[in-house]
């Protein structure tokens, strides 16, 4: 356990010098919030229908996802390092250590989902909250629950990440993979809509894939649309996707490594 | 040779040497295809929850999403130079571009092209052909000129929104995510009616930006429809003209920012 903290404090240490890139990645999700936000309005305002959210959570919900953005694996490359790594066959090195490749890969995913999540999201609470329109999480327990479901979202959408990261060792089809993955996601976790939104007959299919996990049921505790009494079977399903995600992880390393032939030289 | 002929020349050269990887030319279409088509079906979900908004149907939102994303898409695969130039200033090549007998903003418009991923543009004439079978628009010669013209005026704004972004790494050096937000920002707003938004944002992406001028107008007036701000029935017919004069604007921009220029020295 003890070297894979060390694993996530370094990475997490690295992370934190891009604070240019955070600030600018910041400006970009704030208009893409208010886009989303006029938009959402525009619709709420003219339509006769109940809706699930009300206008005032689904901007909430909306500004969450604009905060929580690059806790999913967006970026069509997960680990450009990693990546690279495969590509010049370094990753032969990184098999020499004595830890297991697919945990340090994973250690490397979470660190890069939480160090700059936390340098964006805290600067889109503070503009956010008092300007535009995110409520406060609705109650103490509500907040606790969004607290540890978020942290628990970050380990599912790493485990996600190094699934992505290790399909590169088929480099071409993998990078097909990389490519595609990260816009269905973003649907599955409710970043492009917010997911009470769609039809009825969408939730059941939406409820049965790993990724609502990631951002919607987090944010539906803090807005206290799921009661703080949700949050236990929500967490369950979150460790228990993230445990497959990880078997499933470790089965793609493992056969990745048998079929890895390093050139030398 | 001149300008044009050469620029053409580039662009051909380019086409063939990118025709040749053909699997990376179908993964990336196709993933593009479906990036751009979960934007529409957040338009698509939207509607199904709360139905026509402001007298816009699905249709005709499908129209509007096709001409600003095949605009777009054209800006994107002529404005790939500026798009990747800031890259070009952080390693110091420009120096090499200021020592050639042509201007900058001609060099790094031939340096680079980005044609082969259709999936953007492919999912707009998709949805422009199902979207004018949908609805009762009667597609005359003047609404057909009106239509390519204003992806022409469109292809303009975003080609311009490129160099603005480009010019911006005189400064920055860096390139950073904030100068993506114009650009790919630009068409998620004019993705929707141009009518959703609060006047003060409207009004920027109408006389700043003009971006309605390319997409929520011709679409208003090819589907027959008043937009807001109300404007005279000339101006609403004039999207190429706003294009040159944005993209002409955005040029001199380039100019002055090149004066700043500093080598990075390396």
């Amino acid at each position: 356990m003890k070297p894979y903290l060390a694993l996530f404090r370094a990475r997490c240490r690295v992370l934190l010098q891009y604070r240019a890139a955070a600030v600018a990645g910041f400006g970009t999700q704030l208009l893409f919030g208010l886009v989303k936000m006029m938009v959402l309005e525009a619709f709420y305002t003219h339509a006769r229908v109940e809706a699930p959210l009300t206008l005032a959570q689904a901007i909430s919900y909306t500004w969450l996802a604009q905060a929580f953005f690059h806790l999913l694996p967006f970026s069509a490359n997960p680990d450009p390092e990693v990546r690279d790594m495969i590509r010049t066959g370094h990753v032969a090195y990184e098999m020499t250590r004595p830890i297991d490749l697919h945990g340090l890969w994973w250690m490397r995913a979470l660190a890069s989902r939480t160090a700059p999540t936390l340098m964006r999201a805290v600067p889109m609470f503070l503009v956010a909250v008092p300007f535009l329109g995110l409520q406060a999480p609705a109650s103490l327990p509500s907040a606790l629950a969004f607290t540890v479901t978020i942290l628990a979202a970050a380990l599912l959408t790493s485990a996600f990440t190094t699934i992505i990261t290790a399909t590169l060792m088929w480099t071409v089809s993998g990078d097909g993979i990389a490519r595609i993955m990260p816009s269905l996601v973003s649907v599955g976790a409710g970043l492009v809509v917010p997911l009470p939104l769609f039809p009825a007959w969408a939730q059941p299919i939406l409820s049965a894939l790993p990724f609502r996990g990631m951002a919607d049921e987090p944010f539906r505790l803090y807005l206290g649309d799921l009661p703080p009494s949700a949050a236990l079977p929500v967490l369950a399903k979150q460790l228990v996707w993230t445990a497959i995600l990880v078997l499933i992880g470790r089965a793609i390393v493992a056969s990745g490594r048998r079929r890895l032939v390093v050139q030398g030289g | 040779m001149n300008g044009l002929r050469l620029y053409f020349r580039f662009a051909a050269l380019s086409l063939r040497a990118q025709a040749q990887y053909r699997v990376s030319f179908a993964l990336w279409s196709v993933a593009q295809f479906i990036g751009v088509g979960v934007e529409f079906l957040a338009v698509w979900v939207l509607l199904d929850r709360f139905g026509a908004i402001r007298g816009w149907n699905l249709p005709e939102l499908s129209i509007l999403f096709a001409i600003v994303n095949i605009a777009f898409a054209v800006a994107e695969s002529f404005g790939r130079g500026f798009d990747m130039f800031p890259g070009v200033v952080k390693n110091g090549d420009f120096d090499r571009l200021l020592l050639r007998p042509r201007s900058t903003a001609f060099q790094v418009s031939c340096r680079e092209f980005q044609f082969l991923r259709v999936g953007r543009l492919l999912l707009g004439v998709v949805l422009f052909a199902w979207g004018a079978a949908h609805s009762s628009v009667a597609f005359g010669a003047a609404k057909l000129a009106l239509l390519a013209g204003a992806v022409a005026g469109g292809a303009c704004v975003f080609y311009g929104l490129f160099i603005l972004q480009a010019t911006m790494s005189f400064w920055t050096i860096e390139s950073l995510e904030i100068i993506n937000a114009l650009t790919y920002g630009g068409t998620e707003t004019a993705q929707y009616p141009l009518s959703f938004y609060r006047p003060w944002f409207r009004r920027f992406f109408t006389f700043v930006v003009p971006l309605a001028f390319v997409s929520y107008i011709p679409a208003g007036v090819l589907l027959g429809r008043d937009t807001t701000p109300a404007l005279p029935e000339a101006a609403r017919w004039c999207s190429p003209l706003v294009g040159v004069v944005f993209l002409a604007i955005t040029l001199l921009i380039w100019r002055f920012g090149e004066r700043r220029y500093v080598s990075t020295g390396s």
